[in-house]
C-alpha cells in the first residue's frame, strides 16, 4: 500500500507541466535519434547531458533532468524499431532481432502492421517492466548481485542456444558465420592480458575492436542495399505502404494475436535487463528465439510473423527499464546508456546505490512515475509518426537508396567519430554482399559480434577464479542449471539431424 | 556460381588460417613469448589470449572444408547453379554503385562530409537514377544542409570538413 | 567529368581564399588565441567510466559558465587502454583545437606499447584537475576490520584470495602487485573492464577485495556492504577519517590516479595559455570543488612546467613498477 501511495504521488509529480513537457520533448528527440542508424539512445543521452545542468538550475531538482534523459532513452527504444522495419538497418544492437520479421513484413507491404505491432509491444513490455520495477526493485537488486561472471557466461550460452536455429539451411555456412562474428569480436584489446590482439597490420584503430554498428550498418546498410538494387534492376520501384487510418486501426485490433511474443518478451527482457553487463540485446535475442521455439508455426519466423516483431520489441523496452534497476539500486550500469545516465546522476549530486531508495525518495518516485508517463507519451507519439515513416518508404528506390548510403556513412562516423570505422563498414558491406550471393547467412555473424564481447571475458574471468577448472559452470547454484539447459538446447538440433538422417537411411534401405 | 562457391570457400579458408596464425601472436613488449604459446589452456588460469580466436578460426577452417566437400558432392544450390556469379548487369551495377561509394568515402578525406555528400548525391541521382536536374539539386543540396543542422548544430557531432573547413567558420560563429 | 573538375577547382579556389581571409582575421585580433571552431575533447576511456564522468562534468561546467567561445565536443577513444587516443592526439590535424582528458594509462600505455611512438612529454600541459585516490575494500561478511587482519587472512588463503580490479597492468594491478610483494601474499588478480563491475562483484561477494576509487565504491560503502581498510594516500582522507593510510601502518607506498587535461603535441603557446586559463576557471568553480570533495579526490591544480615535471616523475615511477612486475621487459 505504501508503494502505491508513493507511486501515485510520483505520477502526480511527473504530470506537473514542466516535467510533462520535458518528457514529451525527450520522447520526440529519442524517437528520432533512435530511428537514425548509427545514433542511439546513448548518443542522445550523452549529447544532452550538459544541457540537463541548465534544467537542474531552472527547476532546482535533479528529478526533472533525469525525467528528460529517461524519456530520451525510452523514445530511442521505440525509434530503434522504426529503422529496423522501414530501412532494414538496426539503428542499435537491441533492435537487430526486430529486423528478422519486421523487414520481411515491410517488404510485403505491411510496414504499418509491423510498426504498430512494434509500438504496442514496446508499450506492453515497458509497462510490465515498470510494474515489476515499482513492486520489487530492492529485492531484485540482490538477485542481480548473485550473478557473477560464471552466471553471465551461462546466460550468454543460453542466448547462443536460442538462436542456433536462426541460420540458413546450409549448416557449415551458418557455423562459419557464427564463428566469424565471434572472432571479429575478439579483435582489439584483450582486457585480461592488457595487450592488443589481432590488431592487423599494426593499425592502432583496430585496438578499439570491431564494433557492432560497423558490422551491422555495413551488412544491412550497404550489403543488403546493393543486393536489393541488383534484384530490382534499376526499376523505379518502391515498397508498397498504405497510410489510411483504417489500416492502422486494423493493425491495432490485430495486435492481441501477438500475445505470445509480447508476454515472453516482456518477462524475459526484464529479467535479462536487470543483470548488469547483459543489457537489452541478449534479452531481445533470447525473447525472439524462445518465442520461435514455442510457436506453433516456427517456419513462419523470418518470413514476417507478428510474434517475431512483438517479442524482441517487448523485450528490448522491458530490458531498458530493467537496466535502470541495477543503475539506481547498485550504481552499476547495465548498458552504455545507463552508464551515461549514471554519470548524470553523479553530476547532479546524487549517489546511486543501495541507499538511493531510502535516502532520496523525492528523486526516485517521481522518476518511476515518469516511466509510466513517458511510456504513454512514447506510444502515442510513435503511432502518430507512423505515416511519416511510411511516406519515407514510398520514396522511389533510386532516391531512397542513395539517401540510405549517405545515412549509413554519416551514421557510422557519428557513432564513433572515426573514418577508419567508416572504411571498415564499407569493406564489410561489399564482403557480405558476395557472401550473401553464395547463401552464407549474415545474421548469425551480427548476433555473434554482440554476444562475443560479453561471453569471452566472462568465460576467462570465471576460469581465472576457478584456477582453470571448467566445473565452475556446473557446480554453482545459479550457473549450473542455466548451463545444463543451454547445452541441451544447443545439442537438440544436432540430435534431431542425426535422427532424421538415420530415419531416411532406414527408409532407403527398405 | 559453381566456380565462385569453391573460390569463396578457399578464400575464406585462407582467411581462417591467417586468423589462426595472427591469434598466436605474443605481446609486442615481450619477445621471449613464442608464437602459439597463448592459444592453449594456461595452467591455473584458463584460456590464454589467443585461445578464443584460434580455435574458432579452426572451426571456420573446418566449415570451409565442409563447404568444399558439399561443393564436390553438389549438394548446395550454388554448387549446382550454372548461372554466373555476377552477370553483366550486376557487374556494371557493382562498378557504378560500389565505385560511387568508394569515391564518396575518398572524397570525404578531401572535401569533408558535406562536400562529398553533395557530389555523391548528384552523381547517384542524376547519372544513375536519371532524375530531373531540379529534383537532383533539391535533394543533393538539401541533404547536406539538413545534416549540418542535425549533426553539427543539434547533436554537436562535428563532421570533418576537409579542405572546406574555412567555409564553415562563419557558420560556427552563427550557430555554435 | 569536366563539370566535376571545374567544380573541384572552384571550391579549392574558394577554400584557399577563405583560408587567407581567416588567418588574416585571426592575426588582426592580435593578442591571444580564441578557438574558431568546435574543440575536440578526446576522452581516453569509454562512455560511463570514471574518466568519462569527469570529462562530461568539465564539459557541463564549461557550458554552464560560458567559459569557451566554441563548444567542447567529447569524443571517446577507449581503444587499447588509451593507445588509440594517444595516437589520435599525436596525429591531430589541428592541435590548437584538440585537447584530451587523461588518466594513468597516459604513463603506462606508451611504455607497454612502444610501437605507438608516442612521447608524452611532447603533449601540452593544460592542467591537472585532481588526483583520484585508492582504498582497499572488503565485504563486511568477511569480518575483517583492519589491514593487519586482512594480511593475516589473505596469507592464510594464499591464491584463494581474489582481488578484482580494472584492467591488466593498470592502477589496481600495480597496487595488488605491491601488496603481494611487500606482505608475502599470493592474491589472485582478476582484471575487469570497469570499476563499477568490480564494485558490484565485491558487494555480491564474487570477489574478496578490491582497490576501487572512492567514487566507485561509495554506494556500497554507504549501505554498509563494503568497508575500507586502508588508504593508499599520504594523509587520511577527510571523508574516511578513521581509515589509516598505509604509511601510518609502516608501508612506504602511496598511489594516485591523475586526472589531467592535455593538449595535442604541437599546440601553440597562445592556445595552451587559453586552455590553461579555461580549466583554471573550471577547477575553481563551485561545481568542481563540490565534486572533488564528494568523491574524495585530492590534488591541487597544476599546469605548465610543474605538470611536465610531474609527468616525468610519474612516468619514471611507472616504468620502474612495470619493469619490476614483468609487465614490460
Amino acid at each position: 500500500m505504501e508503494i502505491i501511495a508513493a507511486l501515485m504521488d510520483g505520477v502526480w509529480q511527473a504530470l506537473q507541466p514542466t516535467n510533462l513537457l520535458l518528457a514529451f520533448i525527450g520522447v520526440v528527440v529519442g524517437l528520432f535519434v533512435g530511428a537514425m542508424p548509427g545514433l542511439g539512445s546513448v548518443n542522445g543521452v550523452a549529447i544532452l547531458l550538459p544541457f540537463t545542468f541548465v534544467i537542474q538550475e531552472m527547476t532546482g531538482s535533479a528529478t526533472s533532468p533525469m525525467i528528460f534523459l529517461a524519456a530520451i532513452y525510452y523514445g530511442a527504444m521505440y525509434g530503434g524499431a522504426i529503422s529496423s522495419i522501414t530501412l532494414g538497418i538496426p539503428g542499435a544492437s537491441p533492435a537487430v532481432a526486430t529486423t528478422f520479421d519486421g523487414r520481411p513484413l515491410a517488404l510485403k507491404g505491411q510496414a504499418d502492421k509491423a510498426l504498430v505491432t512494434a509500438a504496442l509491444a514496446s508499450f506492453a513490455g515497458a509497462t510490465v517492466a515498470n510494474v515489476f520495477f515499482t513492486a520489487f526493485a530492492p529485492p531484485l537488486a540482490s538477485v542481480a548481485l548473485k550473478f557473477g561472471n560464471p552466471e553471465i557466461f551461462a546466460l550468454m550460452l543460453m542466448a547462443f542456444a536460442t538462436f542456433v536455429g536462426l541460420g540458413g539451411d546450409d549448416i557449415p555456412k551458418t557455423i562459419f558465420s557464427i564463428c566469424f562474428g565471434l572472432v571479429l569480436a575478439a579483435v582489439g584489446f584483450d582486457e585480461i592480458t592488457g595487450a592488443p590482439r589481432l590488431a592487423f597490420f599494426d593499425i592502432v584503430e583496430f585496438q578499439h575492436g570491431i564494433r557492432f554498428l560497423v558490422l551491422a550498418i555495413g551488412v544491412y546498410g550497404i550489403g543488403e542495399m546493393i543486393w536489393t538494387i541488383n534484384s530490382s534492376r534499376y526499376k523505379q520501384t518502391h515498397t508498397e505502404a498504405n497510410i489510411t487510418f483504417a489500416t492502422v486501426t486494423a493493425a491495432i485490433r490485430e495486435f492481441p494475436k501477438a500475445w505470445k511474443g509480447t508476454s515472453i518478451g516482456s518477462g524475459l527482457g526484464f529479467f535479462v535487463g536487470i543483470l548488469p553487463a547483459a543489457g537489452a540485446t541478449p534479452g531481445s535475442l533470447m525473447a525472439y528465439g524462445v518465442t520461435k521455439m514455442v510457436s506453433k508455426n516456427p517456419e513462419k519466423f523470418g518470413q514476417g510473423d507478428v510474434d517475431g516483431v512483438a517479442a524482441p520489441e517487448a523485450a528490448n523496452n522491458s530490458a531498458s527499464t530493467g537496466a535502470m534497476l541495477p543503475m539506481m539500486t547498485l550504481g552499476i550500469p547495465g548498458s552504455p546508456t545507463t552508464a551515461v545516465l549514471l554519470a548524470g546522476m553523479v553530476i547532479w549530486g546524487l549517489q546511486p546505490g543501495p541507499l538511493l531508495f531510502s535516502n532520496q525518495p523525492d528523486f526516485v518516485w517521481p522518476l518511476i512515475g515518469s516511466f509510466y508517463v513517458s511510456n504513454f507519451i512514447a506510444v502515442i507519439v510513435n503511432l502518430a509518426f507512423i505515416p511519416i515513416f511510411l511516406w519515407m518508404l514510398r520514396m522511389p528506390f533510386t532516391i531512397l537508396a542513395p539517401l540510405i548510403f549517405v545515412l549509413s556513412v554519416v551514421g557510422t562516423y557519428a557513432a564513433y567519430q572515426n573514418m577508419f570505422d567508416v572504411w571498415l563498414m564499407l569493406l564489410f558491406g561489399f564482403g557480405f554482399y558476395f557472401l550473401r550471393i553464395l547463401d552464407y547467412p549474415v545474421a548469425p555473424a551480427v548476433l555473434a559480434i554482440v554476444l562475443g564481447p560479453i561471453a569471452e571475458p566472462t568465460l576467462r574471468q570465471s576460469l581465472l577464479l576457478s584456477d582453470g577448472d571448467w566445473s565452475i559452470f556446473f557446480t554453482r547454484p545459479i550457473a549450473g542449471p542455466i548451463t545444463v539447459v543451454a547445452i541441451i538446447l544447443i545439442l537438440l538440433p544436432v540430435f534431431k539431424l542425426i535422427r532424421d538422417r538415420l530415419r531416411s537411411r532406414s527408409k532407403e534401405a527398405t | 556460381m559453381r566456380k565462385a562457391e569453391l573460390i569463396m570457400a578457399i578464400v575464406l579458408g585462407l582467411l581462417s588460417i591467417y586468423l589462426m596464425w595472427k591469434s598466436g601472436e605474443g605481446p609486442s613488449w615481450d619477445p621471449t613469448v613464442q608464437r602459439f604459446d597463448n592459444i592453449g589452456l594456461i595452467e591455473g588460469e584458463g584460456p590464454g589470449s589467443g585461445f578464443w580466436p584460434f580455435w574458432l578460426s579452426l572451426i571456420m577452417l573446418g566449415c570451409c572444408v565442409w563447404t568444399g566437400v558439399n561443393w564436390w558432392r553438389r549438394t548446395t544450390p550454388p554448387s549446382q547453379s550454372e548461372e554466373p556469379f555476377l552477370d553483366s548487369y550486376a557487374q556494371k551495377m557493382l562498378l557504378f554503385v560500389g565505385g560511387g561509394l568508394i569515391g564518396f568515402l575518398a572524397l570525404i578525406h578531401v572535401v569533408g562530409f558535406y562536400g562529398a555528400m553533395l557530389v555523391f548525391l548528384i552523381y547517384y541521382l542524376y547519372f544513375l537514377g536519371r532524375h530531373s536536374i531540379t529534383q537532383t539539386l533539391a535533394i543533393s543540396i538539401g541533404t547536406p544542409i539538413f545534416s549540418f543542422f542535425f549533426f553539427d548544430v543539434a547533436m554537436r557531432i562535428v563532421l570533418p570538413k576537409g579542405y572546406l573547413e574555412p567555409l564553415f567558420i562563419p557558420l560556427y560563429d552563427m550557430f555554435l | 567529368m569536366t563539370k566535376f573538375t571545374s567544380f573541384v577547382a572552384k571550391t579549392a579556389g574558394i577554400a584557399a581564399l577563405a583560408v587567407g581571409a581567416f588567418s588574416g582575421a585571426a592575426m588582426a585580433d592580435g593578442h591571444g588565441f580564441k578557438p574558431i571552431k568546435p574543440i575536440e575533447f578526446v576522452i581516453m576511456a569509454g562512455k560511463g567510466g570514471g574518466a568519462d564522468k569527469m570529462a562530461r562534468l568539465m564539459q557541463s561546467i564549461v557550458e554552464k559558465e560560458g567559459l569557451s567561445a566554441r563548444p567542447l565536443v567529447p569524443n571517446n577513444k577507449p581503444g587499447g587502454s588509451g593507445a588509440e587516443a594517444l595516437v589520435a592526439m599525436k596525429s591531430a590535424s589541428d592541435p590548437d583545437h584538440t585537447i584530451m582528458v587523461t588518466l594513468n594509462s597516459f604513463f603506462t600505455t606508451p611504455l607497454r606499447q612502444p610501437g605507438l611512438g608516442v612521447d608524452i612529454m611532447t603533449f601540452a600541459p593544460v592542467g591537472r584537475m585532481a588526483e583520484d585516490t585508492f582504498l582497499l575494500w572488503v565485504h563486511k561478511n568477511e569480518g575483517i576490520n583492519s589491514f593487519e587482519e586482512f594480511v593475516a587472512e589473505a596469507k592464510k588463503r594464499g591464491s584463494g584470495w581474489v582481488m578484482g580490479g580494472t584492467g591488466k597492468a593498470s592502477e589496481d594491478n600495480i597496487i595488488t602487485d605491491y601488496l603481494n610483494d611487500s606482505y608475502g601474499l599470493e592474491i589472485k588478480y582478476i582484471p575487469y573492464k570497469g570499476g563499477g563491475a568490480v564494485a558490484k562483484d565485491l558487494a555480491g561477494e564474487q570477489i574478496d577485495s578490491s582497490v576501487n576509487n572512492p567514487s566507485e565504491a561509495l554506494g556500497f560503502y554507504e549501505s554498509g556492504d563494503v568497508i575500507p581498510l586502508v588508504a593508499f594516500t599520504d594523509e587520511r582522507l577527510p571523508m574516511f577519517p578513521d581509515v589509516p593510510t598505509l604509511k601510518e601502518l609502516g608501508g612506504d607506498f602511496s598511489y594516485f590516479m591523475q586526472r589531467s587535461v592535455v593538449g595535442a603535441p604541437g599546440m601553440s603557446d597562445a592556445a595552451l595559455a587559453y586552455y590553461t586559463d579555461m580549466f583554471t576557471k573550471v577547477y575553481n568553480s563551485a561545481d568542481w570543488q563540490k565534486y572533488k570533495s564528494d568523491k574524495s579526490l585530492m590534488g591541487d591544480f597544476m599546469a605548465g612546467g610543474d605538470l611536465t615535471s610531474y609527468w616525468q616523475t610519474q612516468r619514471d615511477r611507472h616504468e620502474t613498477i612495470l619493469r619490476a612486475s614483468g609487465a614490460i621487459k
